[in-house]
Protein backbone atom coordinates (compact mmCIF):
# COMPACT_ATOMS: atom_id res chain seq x y z
CA UNK A 1 0.00 0.00 0.00
CA UNK A 2 2.70 2.47 0.96
CA UNK A 3 4.78 1.34 -2.01
CA UNK A 4 1.88 2.02 -4.35
CA UNK A 5 1.43 5.42 -2.75
CA UNK A 6 5.13 6.15 -3.15
CA UNK A 7 5.04 5.13 -6.79
CA UNK A 8 1.93 7.22 -7.41
CA UNK A 9 3.69 10.25 -5.98
CA UNK A 10 6.94 9.54 -7.83
CA UNK A 11 5.58 9.22 -11.38
CA UNK A 12 4.27 12.82 -11.62
CA UNK A 13 7.69 13.89 -10.30
CA UNK A 14 9.43 11.98 -13.11
CA UNK A 15 7.09 13.46 -15.70
CA UNK A 16 7.76 16.98 -14.43
CA UNK A 17 11.52 16.41 -14.40
CA UNK A 18 11.46 15.07 -17.96
CA UNK A 19 9.36 17.99 -19.19
CA UNK A 20 11.51 20.53 -17.39
CA UNK A 21 14.69 19.02 -18.80
CA UNK A 22 13.20 19.13 -22.30
CA UNK A 23 12.34 22.81 -21.92
CA UNK A 24 15.79 23.66 -20.55
CA UNK A 25 17.53 21.86 -23.41
CA UNK A 26 15.28 23.49 -26.01
CA UNK A 27 15.83 26.92 -24.55
CA UNK A 28 19.59 26.59 -24.59
CA UNK A 29 19.43 25.29 -28.15
CA UNK A 30 17.37 28.35 -29.04
CA UNK A 31 20.00 30.64 -27.53
CA UNK A 32 22.57 28.94 -29.73
CA UNK A 33 20.59 29.02 -32.96
CA UNK A 34 18.59 32.25 -32.91
CA UNK A 35 19.83 35.08 -35.16
CA UNK A 36 19.48 38.13 -32.93
CA UNK A 37 19.89 39.33 -29.33
CA UNK A 38 16.16 39.87 -28.81
CA UNK A 39 15.12 36.47 -30.12
CA UNK A 40 17.86 34.85 -28.04
CA UNK A 41 16.64 36.60 -24.92
CA UNK A 42 13.12 35.47 -25.73
CA UNK A 43 14.26 31.84 -25.92
CA UNK A 44 16.43 32.08 -22.82
CA UNK A 45 14.06 34.00 -20.58
CA UNK A 46 10.91 32.04 -21.25
CA UNK A 47 12.34 28.55 -21.11
CA UNK A 48 14.61 29.46 -18.22
CA UNK A 49 11.65 30.29 -16.00
CA UNK A 50 9.39 27.48 -17.14
CA UNK A 51 12.03 24.76 -17.28
CA UNK A 52 13.44 25.69 -13.89
CA UNK A 53 9.94 25.78 -12.42
CA UNK A 54 8.99 22.37 -13.75
CA UNK A 55 12.31 20.83 -12.75
CA UNK A 56 12.12 22.21 -9.22
CA UNK A 57 8.50 21.11 -8.83
CA UNK A 58 9.57 17.64 -9.96
CA UNK A 59 12.32 17.65 -7.36
CA UNK A 60 9.80 18.75 -4.73
CA UNK A 61 7.53 15.84 -5.55
CA UNK A 62 10.49 13.46 -5.38
CA UNK A 63 11.55 14.80 -2.00
CA UNK A 64 8.16 14.45 -0.37
CA UNK A 65 6.95 16.75 2.36
CA UNK A 66 10.05 17.84 4.26
CA UNK A 67 12.43 20.73 4.80
CA UNK A 68 14.08 19.90 1.47
CA UNK A 69 10.89 20.61 -0.45
CA UNK A 70 10.45 23.87 1.46
CA UNK A 71 13.89 25.02 0.37
CA UNK A 72 13.18 23.91 -3.19
CA UNK A 73 9.95 25.90 -3.07
CA UNK A 74 11.88 28.99 -2.00
CA UNK A 75 14.34 28.56 -4.89
CA UNK A 76 11.42 28.06 -7.26
CA UNK A 77 9.68 31.23 -6.08
CA UNK A 78 12.87 33.26 -6.37
CA UNK A 79 13.72 32.06 -9.89
CA UNK A 80 10.10 32.38 -10.98
CA UNK A 81 9.92 36.04 -10.01
CA UNK A 82 13.42 37.28 -10.79
CA UNK A 83 14.23 35.61 -14.11
CA UNK A 84 11.75 37.72 -16.13
CA UNK A 85 13.00 40.83 -14.33
CA UNK A 86 16.60 40.09 -15.34
CA UNK A 87 15.47 39.39 -18.93
CA UNK A 88 13.64 42.70 -19.15
CA UNK A 89 16.57 44.56 -17.58
CA UNK A 90 19.00 43.18 -20.16
CA UNK A 91 16.81 43.99 -23.15
CA UNK A 92 16.00 47.45 -21.76
CA UNK A 93 19.68 48.21 -21.24
CA UNK A 94 20.57 47.01 -24.74
CA UNK A 95 17.77 49.08 -26.29
CA UNK A 96 18.75 52.18 -24.36
CA UNK A 97 22.29 51.78 -25.72
CA UNK A 98 21.05 51.70 -29.30
CA UNK A 99 20.93 48.00 -30.09
CA UNK A 100 18.12 47.36 -32.59
CA UNK A 101 16.61 44.21 -33.96
CA UNK A 102 18.06 42.54 -37.07
CA UNK A 103 16.06 39.34 -37.36
CA UNK A 104 16.87 37.74 -40.70
CA UNK A 105 18.30 40.25 -43.12
CA UNK A 106 21.63 41.28 -41.66
CA UNK A 107 21.70 44.59 -43.52
CA UNK A 108 18.76 45.92 -41.51
CA UNK A 109 19.99 48.06 -38.59
CA UNK A 110 23.49 46.73 -39.12
CA UNK A 111 25.29 50.06 -38.78
CA UNK A 112 23.21 51.05 -35.76
CA UNK A 113 24.10 47.82 -34.03
CA UNK A 114 27.76 48.15 -34.92
CA UNK A 115 27.84 51.72 -33.57
CA UNK A 116 26.09 50.84 -30.35
CA UNK A 117 28.41 48.05 -29.23
CA UNK A 118 29.95 48.41 -25.82
CA UNK A 119 33.73 48.90 -25.84
CA UNK B 1 16.15 10.37 -13.11
CA UNK B 2 18.30 12.99 -11.42
CA UNK B 3 21.19 11.93 -13.64
CA UNK B 4 19.03 12.65 -16.68
CA UNK B 5 18.17 16.09 -15.36
CA UNK B 6 21.85 16.72 -14.56
CA UNK B 7 22.93 15.73 -18.08
CA UNK B 8 20.28 17.96 -19.69
CA UNK B 9 21.36 20.91 -17.53
CA UNK B 10 25.02 20.24 -18.37
CA UNK B 11 24.20 20.29 -22.10
CA UNK B 12 22.38 23.60 -21.61
CA UNK B 13 25.40 25.02 -19.79
CA UNK B 14 27.71 23.89 -22.60
CA UNK B 15 25.50 25.64 -25.16
CA UNK B 16 25.49 28.79 -23.05
CA UNK B 17 29.30 28.65 -23.01
CA UNK B 18 29.35 28.41 -26.81
CA UNK B 19 27.14 31.48 -27.03
CA UNK B 20 29.45 33.20 -24.53
CA UNK B 21 32.40 32.66 -26.86
CA UNK B 22 30.57 33.28 -30.14
CA UNK B 23 28.22 36.13 -29.29
CA UNK B 24 29.01 39.12 -31.48
CA UNK B 25 27.76 41.74 -29.03
CA UNK B 26 28.48 42.09 -25.33
CA UNK B 27 24.77 41.73 -24.53
CA UNK B 28 24.83 38.19 -25.92
CA UNK B 29 27.60 37.39 -23.47
CA UNK B 30 25.68 38.85 -20.53
CA UNK B 31 22.71 36.76 -21.59
CA UNK B 32 24.89 33.65 -21.69
CA UNK B 33 26.28 34.37 -18.22
CA UNK B 34 22.79 34.83 -16.79
CA UNK B 35 21.65 31.57 -18.38
CA UNK B 36 24.74 29.79 -17.05
CA UNK B 37 24.06 31.05 -13.55
CA UNK B 38 20.46 29.89 -13.54
CA UNK B 39 21.41 26.47 -14.83
CA UNK B 40 24.13 26.27 -12.18
CA UNK B 41 21.43 26.59 -9.52
CA UNK B 42 19.56 23.63 -10.98
CA UNK B 43 22.76 21.62 -11.30
CA UNK B 44 23.64 22.22 -7.63
CA UNK B 45 20.14 21.11 -6.61
CA UNK B 46 20.42 17.95 -8.76
CA UNK B 47 23.87 17.22 -7.30
CA UNK B 48 22.41 17.59 -3.84
CA UNK B 49 19.83 14.97 -4.65
CA UNK B 50 22.38 12.67 -6.26
CA UNK B 51 24.87 12.74 -3.41
CA UNK B 52 22.13 12.53 -0.80
CA UNK B 53 23.08 15.78 0.96
CA UNK B 54 20.20 18.25 1.19
CA UNK B 55 22.55 20.99 2.42
CA UNK B 56 23.39 21.86 -1.19
CA UNK B 57 20.06 23.64 -1.52
CA UNK B 58 21.28 26.47 0.72
CA UNK B 59 24.20 26.94 -1.68
CA UNK B 60 21.80 26.90 -4.63
CA UNK B 61 19.57 29.56 -3.08
CA UNK B 62 22.53 31.79 -2.23
CA UNK B 63 23.93 31.44 -5.75
CA UNK B 64 20.57 32.28 -7.33
CA UNK B 65 20.45 35.51 -5.34
CA UNK B 66 24.07 36.38 -6.15
CA UNK B 67 23.59 35.70 -9.86
CA UNK B 68 20.50 37.87 -10.06
CA UNK B 69 22.09 40.75 -8.17
CA UNK B 70 25.24 40.61 -10.29
CA UNK B 71 23.36 40.63 -13.58
CA UNK B 72 21.04 43.48 -12.56
CA UNK B 73 23.99 45.54 -11.28
CA UNK B 74 25.82 45.02 -14.56
CA UNK B 75 22.78 46.04 -16.56
CA UNK B 76 22.28 49.12 -14.45
CA UNK B 77 25.89 50.03 -15.20
CA UNK B 78 25.27 49.52 -18.92
CA UNK B 79 22.22 51.73 -18.82
CA UNK B 80 23.64 54.63 -16.89
CA UNK B 81 27.28 54.10 -17.90
CA UNK B 82 28.69 56.45 -15.24
CA UNK B 83 27.45 57.09 -11.76
CA UNK B 84 27.24 60.87 -11.87
CA UNK B 85 26.81 62.06 -15.44
CA UNK B 86 24.03 60.09 -17.00
CA UNK B 87 22.01 58.97 -14.01
CA UNK B 88 18.37 59.78 -14.44
CA UNK B 89 18.31 60.02 -18.26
Amino acid sequence: MTEALNLASLIPGWILILTGSGFIFTGALGVLRMPDLYTRQHAAGLTDTLGSGLLLCGFMLQAGFSQTSLKLGLIFLFIYFTSPVAAHALVNAAYSRGQRMQPVDNRVNAEENAASNMP
Amino acid sequence: MFIFAGIAVLCAMAMALVRLVLGPTAYDRVLAVNLFGTKMVLLIAAMGFLTGRPDFLDIALAYAIINFMGCVAFMKFIRYWTRAENAGK
